[in-house]
């Protein structure tokens, strides 16, 4: 079971801000993989990966990092604050 | 010193309450909502609160490695913002200007790419997310990122 989180147009995409999910992927891109095949919301959220950022238990990581022990995954677009 | 909050601030009283004893300079900056020629009524932010403070407290902790300071404030809002609204304020006490400037221009740079905050522009017509633009993250690499 992992927490997975939407930010800013990625939420918006989704539908929802977040969501436990049951998954067995061993990296970021295979968890992403799994989540468009649930539902076409998913494929137009990640249609262009390289417009998202991905932070594991609030680090900012990458696309091929590893899932094993992380809590939580958040997935969000090139930050904009100051 | 980090606050993260949705009420406003006053600059002034912020500055005046920025503790800089030992000091012989002080840098504030301060970040407001421009209207865009006239299109903008204001602003919402986003930002991830789990993330946040960790993500700038390293990202002050970082500055006060790389330059002696005295002390160091970074106030960052989310919500709804009208505009002319103080977005963020960041403030720098060291012995020389020269560190208390390039220390809060450093703090500045990561916090506009590097800091979980996501800006969206509110117009009569509607909202829009603002895009993060490629000399932001450019302007990392002069830190040696």
């Amino acid at each position: 079971m992992i927490e997975v989180l939407y930010f800013a147009w990625l939420r918006e995409r989704i539908g929802l801000p977040r969501e436990t999910v049951e998954t067995s992927a061993a990296t970021v891109r295979d968890l992403i993989a799994e989540l468009c095949m649930k539902d076409a919301r998913y494929g137009l959220a990640f249609a262009d990966i390289s417009a998202v950022r991905v932070a594991l238990d609030q680090t900012l990581s990458d696309f091929d990092a590893r899932l094993a022990g992380v809590r939580e995954v958040a997935f969000f677009p090139p930050m904009t604050g100051g | 010193m980090l606050r993260i909050q949705e009420a406003a601030f006053d600059l002034g009283e912020e500055a005046n309450a920025f503790d800089a004893r030992g000091a012989g300079a002080v840098v504030t900056f301060s970040g407001i909502v421009r209207d865009n020629g006239g299109q903008l009524i204001g602003m919402h932010i986003e930002h991830y609160p789990a993330m946040t403070e960790r993500s700038i407290c390293a990202i002050m902790d970082q500055a006060r490695a790389r330059w002696d300071l005295v002390n160091v404030l970074v106030i960052h809002r989310y919500g709804y913002l009208p505009v002319g609204a103080p977005i963020m304020m960041v403030a720098t006490a060291a012995l020389h200007r020269v560190a208390a400037f390039e220390a809060a221009e450093f703090l500045m740079d990561y916090l506009k790419s590097r800091a979980p905050f996501w800006k969206q522009e509110i117009t009569a017509t509607g909202a829009a997310w603002v895009q993060a633009k490629s000399e932001d993250e450019a302007a990392l690499r002069r830190w040696g990122e």
